[in-house]
């Protein structure tokens, strides 16, 4: 390749891009965070708000929608940079505080503090992301421009060297690459952890033309959503990552299989797609040069089966979404049964920092084993939710107690499920375990995709087993034996056991039955399935024997397994809010005016457990039911 | 002609085409291994009924043996405490989605069910788990033969065989997990279907549920 051409091609890009982010500087800006989870939260409402107090008032303000920078819990959020001050991003931002953030800050000289989350750049007013606990511990390779940039313009990524990686790649020789990329030890992120630079250099020596790149954007396991978030958030770092892997492996074709569940990303990537053919970067000549590579986006439609990648290169050849046997390994016969790199999204994103910073570089982050860092979305009973980049290696406790900052409310933390539904269920004793691929699994779990639910004591782990195991079952292709079959006995073997109607054998069926379902089948969806079940009988194995010996759900979660009693001696007699929140009419006012519960209407909602008031707390669960008549009785 | 290896299996030297598939060089010199879905000349074996396990020197774990291509030296045994663990699961789990009434069904003698029984000392009969429930509907429809779903375990060799071999098409498999059945397109009878009835299913059927 002709290095000076291609040095001055990438010049002029940059140059372009740095100068209309500089005119963007000159002016106030806000900045709102749009990705699906600002959505949710009211971040339309929020930038009409502002849109509409900007224009009302004749401000020379643009309004700009980036994705998410992971602080999901405090969605809607902005930044607002104005000259002359610290970027500084608000959460929690609804119709009333944009107003006033219009008024006071961008017409005055308030930047209203009180309402600030962080400030962007070091200051002497306000702290930055690295003055709390969770920037001390967070470190960002991929989600580094994710909720700072405009997902939609192409400068914005350029301007923060963005396909400084391509340039410098296309100088290189193609096994140069891929010996950068196995120096790095990059492993891929899909949850497996196989060394992406062999998986390259298999390819690249694999026989047959044409060779393909397939971006895995499959995101399927409840309560994971990083790869939509980057898709959303930062797609030209995923496309640069497929650019330099095709001219690595020698690849002239490649598609991004995102899922039509995703509408949002997919628009994002179409249209940074286009946007890198306008700039010459997608195309017949990448960059002026001879090597020519395109893109195109393939929608998923649904079944999580297709994040397997048989599955997923079955299903784009317009077949069954089915995983065959491997080998062949789709990077020597993948899709049309030609040689091809299938990587998870995330391993795209470490391609251009890897290639533009080295691989001395990367490995000084992390374990030797598992260089970089991990990205988790972390959801459930934790007090910061949202998307988080840890080194690897970081223990569980930092992440779930310092980033995410324990679980909120009184319930003590019991377990986190890592690795979604094919991942486990870690207890306490655990949490000191540093995150990485090799033990994870030691542990019973798997890294994954990087999901992270936090569980508390309110949470019954032979449901939540359950829950993860009606997942599995439902989404199993239904191909072979172990997994149709299995999970399906599995389910049915923890529902009687919610029930109480298990029994003590019943512990060594669903164990042995676990064991070989994970040495039977298949593929990886059937082999980790009972991951969840394992996990759960190694940790938390007293609860199963209490919903078993005893029909005591000691969680007090299983509906059949409790029942909801109002103690009277807490009950105040004056108050009528719990019989208003059945939707049964199971909860009436006996003639002492104290209330009381219908067990034959309750259908364990849990409304008047929530509607009474703090200072009584009078409903209470019992669980086995029979305590009922012992409470009764006592009267 | 591709060379010819030499690999033992359970103690005996036997001698076969290099990359020839373990199964079938088992099966040719009379060492049974457990299979349904296996077909001969399919090329990307279908590997779903999860019976033919076998240990092989150096794997750490029980392998396909549908799906091995033999090397010379390979050293394999077709049992083990593992294997017949897992061949046992598999075929108690086939047998909890199955009708079993081996009595009045017109396999009788002739299932490769039976044969599995047999050969391997199991039970006809589900003790760990619950029978599930299975699809019931029998389509009559065609003149030469039945298709009765309540038997059917989904091994997939009829379909492979409409596809190519009788190259009809009428057979395919449609939905997912326990819901996964082997049908005509638009779940129409047989009779309604391209099908020709050639009879090639019907042979390829290991449980008669084709019959």
């Amino acid at each position: 390749m002709n290095s000076a051409l291609i040095e001055e091609y990438y010049a002029k890009i940059k140059s372009e891009a740095d100068a209309k982010i500089e005119t963007l500087r000159e002016k106030p800006v806000v900045w709102i965070g749009t990705a699906s989870c600002g959505k949710a939260a009211g971040a339309e409402k929020v930038k009409e708000a502002f849109e509409q107090a900007i224009k009302n008032n004749n401000l020379d303000v643009r309004v700009i929608e980036v994705g998410c920078m992971g602080y999901c819990y405090a969605e809607p959020l902005a930044v607002i940079s104005k000259p002359g001050f610290p970027s500084i991003c608000y959460g929690y931002v609804d119709e009333g505080l944009a107003n006033r953030l219009v008024e006071d800050f961008l017409m005055g000289e308030d930047p209203c503090y009180e309402y600030a989350l962080v400030a962007l750049e070091a200051n002497d007013y306000f702290p930055t992301f690295s003055d709390f606990p969770r920037g001390v511990y967070e470190e960002k390779i991929i989600l580094e421009h994710c909720g700072f940039i405009d997902p939609g313009d192409i400068d914005h990524y350029i301007a923060r060297e963005g396909y400084a990686a391509l340039a410098k790649a296309l100088r290189m020789r193609p096994e140069e690459i891929i010996s950068e990329m196995k120096d790095s030890m990059l492993r891929g992120r899909g949850g497996a952890g196989f060394p992406t630079g062999i998986k390259w250099e298999t390819c690249r020596m694999a026989e047959g033309e044409p060779k393909y790149v397939i971006c895995n954007g499959d995101e399927g396991d409840p309560g994971a959503f990083m790869d939509r978030n980057i898709l959303e958030s930062n797609p030209h770092q995923v496309i640069e990552g497929m650019i330099i892997c095709a001219y690595a492996v020698g690849a002239s074709r490649g598609y991004l299989y995102i899922r039509a569940e995703y509408p949002q990303a997919i628009m994002q990537v179409k249209k940074a797609i286009q946007q890198a053919r306008g700039k010459g970067l997608l195309g017949s000549r990448v960059m002026g040069s001879e090597f020519g590579f395109d893109l195109e986006v393939f929608e998923g439609s649904g079944a999580f089966v297709c994040g397997e990648e048989t599955a997923l290169i079955s299903s784009m050849e317009g077949k069954m979404g089915i995983p065959r046997q491997r080998p062949p390994h789709p990077a020597v016969s993948g899709f049309h049964d030609k040689p091809t790199v299938l990587n998870n999204v995330k391993t795209f994103c470490y391609v251009p920092p890897v290639i533009r910073k080295g691989a001395d570089w990367f490995k000084s982050t992390g374990t030797p084993e598992s260089p970089g860092t991990a990205v988790f979305s972390l959801v459930g009973k934790v007090s910061c939710t949202g998307l988080v980049e840890v080194p690897m290696g970081t223990t569980l406790r930092n992440v779930i107690f310092d980033v995410g900052e324990g679980t909120p409310g009184e319930k003590g933390f019991k377990a986190v499920q890592i690795g979604g539904p094919s991942g486990g269920c870690l207890p306490e004793s655990a949490l000191d375990l540093p995150i990485d691929f090799d033990s994870l699994q030691e542990a019973g779990a798997i890294m994954g995709s990087g999901g992270l639910v936090v569980m508390d004591e309110d949470d019954c782990m032979v449901a939540v087993a359950r829950f993860f195991l009606e997942f599995t079952q439902h989404e199993s292709c239904g191909k072979c034996t172990f997994c149709r079959l299995g999970t399906r006995q599995m389910l049915d073997l923890l529902t009687d056991i919610t029930k109480g109607e298990g029994k003590p054998e019943h512990l060594e069926t669903l164990r042995e039955l676990a064991e070989d379902i994970k040495a039977g089948s298949l593929c990886n969806l059937g082999k980790t399935a009972p991951n969840p079940v394992l996990t759960t009988l190694r940790y938390f194995r007293d609860e199963y024997e209490a919903h078993i010996n005893e029909r005591v759900c000691p969680a007090r979660m299983c509906p059949e397994l409790i029942v909801f009693y109002i103690a009277p001696e807490k009950c105040s007699k004056l108050c009528n809010v719990c019989v208003g929140s059945c939707p049964t009419e199971a909860v009436y006012t006996r003639e002492d005016g104290l209330k009381a519960i219908n067990q034959e209407k309750c259908v364990k909602c849990n409304n008047c457990l929530k509607a009474c008031p703090p200072e009584y707390n009078a409903v209470i669960k019992l669980s086995p039911p029979e305590l009922l008549k012992e409470k009764e009785g006592n009267q | 002609m591709s060379k010819m290896i030499t690999i033992t299996i359970d103690g005996r030297k036997i001698t076969a085409p290099e990359g020839e598939r373990l199964l079938w060089v088992a099966l040719q010199n009379g060492i049974y291994i457990p299979n349904l879905c296996a077909i001969k000349e399919n090329s990307r074996p279908s590997a779903s009924c999860r019976l033919c396990f076998v240990e092989v020197e150096g794997f750490a774990a029980p392998v396909t043996s549908c799906t091995l291509p033999v090397r010379e030296g390979m050293v394999v045994k077709t049992r083990s405490p593992r294997v017949d663990r897992l061949v046992q699961t598999a075929f108690e789990l086939l047998l909890s989605h199955h009708r079993l009434e081996c009595s009045s069904c017109p396999g009788n003698g002739s299932c490769e069910l039976q044969r599995i029984a047999k050969e391997r000392r199991l039970k006809l009969r589900v003790k760990r788990y619950k029978p599930l429930e299975y699809g019931t509907e029998i389509d009559d429809s065609p003149k030469t033969f039945v298709f009765d779903r309540s038997k059917c375990v989904l091994c997939g060799r009829c379909v492979w065989i409409c596809h190519n071999i009788a190259k009809v098409g009428a057979l395919g498999f449609s939905r997912r997990g326990l819901r996964r059945a082997v049908t005509t397109f638009g779940d129409i009878p047989l009779a309604d279907s391209p099908c020709t009835e050639c009879g090639l299913c019907v042979e390829a059927c290991p449980v008669s549920a084709l019959y």
